[in-house]
């Protein structure tokens, strides 16, 4: 996993997760083909389907698809923004 | 237009600045430094000094995150002090740390809890769950820290003057926008949460810059795929019914009120500090070691005169040059 580097895990980094499977607070989630249980104790409202960030073992958020499209598109635009300047 | 200088808080963050070559690309006018947000940069040595002098007691098994192996303490590192035949296991989760107490009911485990808001967290639910499964042979020392009284401290302090603040992802994600709302109208600086790619870093700094022209001090999301406004409000719930917050001591800083999670007495029975009698002797910092200035920005890793010379990744003197998230080691394995 990404998070493994040579001392182990860097502290505040979070992977996302797709969540397969859910039994009461623990769940199986899909990390790229690597499967791995996760804890849902401290996130709400998670349901199979659902991309997760992860940390250190733990659920901390639900990955918003459409969000992340608004960043691709911020990122167009600074890309627009510097052609600009150059011209 | 005067020279802008940005924060960027937390150590994920310098990492991936380091490692996508930005400061490069961005106009001479516009600064990075580095700030308070890697867990083991700005743990005071003396944190350091009780998690070693734990694992020298007998019957006792250290669990820790990695980064903590090879931050050198008064005598020797965690790494060392396992090469000399200490139980000591590196972990990915506290969950993992629970396991190993669970395996091993004649033997003391203790968890060494480093990190901010991301991190406290899972830690508080581990041990709400120790108390659960009535597990009494799990300790924890918490080190814990909290972001936002590491930012006023920054912003307050004469030594160096810092514009705006790119704010930690992943602390975001538990606390929201909030205390950085506040914090913004308070000091009149801009913050923004940044994710982790490069454009994420790179449109953060754009916003920013612009905020700062326009005299606009507020705290935004950019980060809008993983953080909202109101934050993890169940995960900030379990870590308020564990931990109490108190006055914290951060390398180079000193003392911050406020600033530190401490278990409360309701889980008392899971303080490694309450357990065990640990004796440290007085903590002198490290010679020479400027860890404490590279935290706050007041100066670059290359500025310490043990740089490259006698604190290298291979032979670490501070926790920024061990730390994979350290500013030190970003710089020696990336350059500028």
């Amino acid at each position: 996993m990404t998070t493994t580097y040579r001392w182990g895990n860097i502290m505040c980094l979070a992977i996302p997760g797709k969540i397969k499977k859910i039994n009461e607070n623990q769940a199986i989630a899909d990390f790229g083909g690597v499967y791995k249980k996760i804890s849902l104790g401290i996130l709400n409202g998670v349901k199979v389907g659902d991309y997760v960030l992860v940390h250190a073992g733990f659920a901390i958020s639900r990955v918003k698809r459409r969000e992340a499209m608004d960043s691709i598109k911020a990122l167009k635009e600074l890309k627009e923004a510097v052609r600009d300047e150059q011209n | 237009m005067n020279k802008i200088k940005l924060m960027e808080v937390c150590g994920t963050h310098t990492m991936a600045i380091a490692k996508s070559g930005i400061k490069a690309i961005l106009p001479e006018s516009v600064e990075l430094v580095s700030g308070p947000g890697c867990p083991v940069c700005v743990t005071s040595q003396s944190d350091i000094d009780k998690a070693i002098a734990v694992s020298g007691i007998k019957d006792v098994i250290i669990a820790t995150f990695g980064d903590m192996m090879r931050v050198p303490g008064e005598k020797e590192s965690l790494a060392q002090a396992k090469s000399r035949g200490k139980d000591i296991r590196m972990v990915y989760s506290c969950m993992d740390a629970l396991s190993i107490a669970k395996d091993n009911p004649k033997k003391r485990i203790v968890f060494i809890g480093v990190g901010f808001e991301t991190t406290s967290p899972t830690v508080a639910a581990t041990i709400m769950e120790a108390k659960r499964q009535k597990i009494n042979n799990f300790f924890v020392l918490s080190c814990f820290k909290l972001i936002p009284p590491a930012l006023y401290a920054v912003s307050n302090s004469d030594k160096v003057k810092i514009d705006g603040f790119i704010c930690p992802g992943h602390v975001s994600v538990i606390i929201g926008t909030g205390p950085y709302e506040k914090f913004a109208a308070c000091c009149k600086k801009p913050c923004v949460i940044a994710g982790f790619e490069d454009t994420d870093i790179l449109v953060s700094i754009k916003r920013l810059v612009e905020m700062i022209k326009a005299r606009s001090y507020k705290a935004e999301i950019e980060y809008k795929r993983a953080v909202t406004k109101n934050g993890n409000t169940k995960a900030r719930k379990i870590l308020a019914s564990v931990f109490d917050v108190a006055p914290g001591q951060w390398r180079g800083i000193g003392i911050i009120e406020k600033s530190a999670l401490k278990i409360n007495k309701r889980y008392a029975s899971f303080d490694a500090e309450k357990e065990f009698d640990i004796k440290i002797s007085a903590t002198l910092p490290k010679k020479g070691c400027m860890c404490g200035e590279v935290i706050q920005g007041i100066i670059y890793p290359n500025e310490c005169k043990l740089f490259k010379r006698t604190c290298t990744p291979r032979n670490p003197k501070g926790p920024c040059m061990v730390s994979s998230e350290g500013a030190c080691a970003a710089y020696y394995r990336y350059g500028k």
